[in-house]
């Protein structure tokens, strides 16, 4: 049964190497499906919020790892 | 009739995706064949190769019968965090916050693991090498396997995206026999920065297109995100050094 775990988990590490970018990314995009469309806007400009937030998402990651991880 | 705002993307996401891949794979092979023998290095490659083939052959028209949007936002979601993932560690490595990964001692270390590892035979052949082969051809090829299926099927594009695949797969055998050593020149970090791109890029589109909102100009709109996201990424690589420098200094 070892394998099996072992195989589910290299399957999840092929999409989740830091836990709070997943969890974020899947957030905006569940905000993205669900409430997106009940706003009284645009769909051109609903789609780049949804650019715009996964932007964010990554720059606030990539700041927040470079202030804790000196360089190499 | 192809369209090509998704056909270029997309073949060339499926070509530096396999190349970094498959060159990864290659490191491990040609560490197995050297230390353990050919016979069993070639016929781990050549299993787990077989396996992949039938993942594609099964799981690409599978996906043909769920409602479009569905595969979309599920094909989006995973594109976008598997893209993120990647490019977010080729910035870090840009930026020097992470190491580079080094074929070389790679190559070293797992030659050093083999000299000194178990040997069992099973019917003449070496269990621990076919393994050893097997294993991360597998790995490393259902990453493959999901980018050409993620990005080929959803577009209709299943096709021009294996042969992407099949090109860079080729062409990495085509090195590993000529060169019979690890392809460390490979510039690794730079493709992975692209292909992080790319992949953020189609995920974002996808996501899009299955949550029912409008891209200004439509299929185009990927060349623009594509624009976007490298944009992004290369004004992130020159602030996260700077970011880690100022963290270094005392105060």
């Amino acid at each position: 049964m070892k394998w099996i775990a072992d195989a589910a988990r290299e399957l999840v590490a092929l999409f989740v190497d830091d836990g709070s970018l997943a969890i974020a990314v899947l957030a905006w995009v569940a905000i993205a499906v669900l409430a997106f469309p009940a706003l009284p806007v645009d769909g051109s400009w609903l789609a780049i919020a949804l650019f715009a937030g996964l932007a964010l998402i990554l720059v606030e990651n990539l700041l927040r790892t470079a202030r804790r991880r000196p360089r190499n | 009739m192809i369209d090509w705002a998704h056909a270029g993307p997309s073949v060339l996401a499926a070509f530096l995706a396999s190349l970094v891949e498959f060159v990864e794979a290659l490191t491990v092979v040609l560490a197995v064949g050297t230390v353990r023998g050919w016979r069993s290095a070639l016929a781990g490659a050549g299993l787990a190769l077989l396996t992949l083939a039938i993942l594609v052959i099964a799981l690409g028209p599978a996906l043909a019968r769920i409602p479009l949007a569905t595969v979309q936002l599920v094909v989006g979601t995973l594109l976008l965090l598997f893209g993120l993932r990647w490019l977010r560690k080729a910035i870090l490595r840009a930026a020097g916050i992470v190491a580079l990964h080094d074929e070389t001692a790679a190559y070293a270390a797992e030659t050093d693991l083999l000299s000194h590892g178990p040997r069992h035979f099973l019917a003449g052949w070496d269990t621990v090498a076919v393994t050893a082969s097997f294993k991360i051809v597998m790995l490393e090829g259902i990453e493959v396997v999901f980018i050409v299926i993620a990005i080929g099927a959803v577009s209709g594009l299943l096709v021009p995206a294996g042969i992407g695949a099949a090109a860079a797969l080729l062409l990495v055998i085509a090195l590993g026999v000529v060169l019979h050593r690890p392809l460390a020149r490979i510039p690794e970090n730079t493709l992975k920065f692209l292909v992080g791109v790319l992949l953020s890029a189609f995920g974002a589109f996808w996501v899009g297109e299955g949550a029912g909102l409008a891209w200004p100009g439509a299929d185009w709109s990927i060349l623009g995100l594509i624009a976007a996201f490298l944009a992004l990424a290369l004004s992130m690589v020159a602030l996260c050094r700077a970011r880690s420098l100022s963290a270094e200094r005392p105060t």
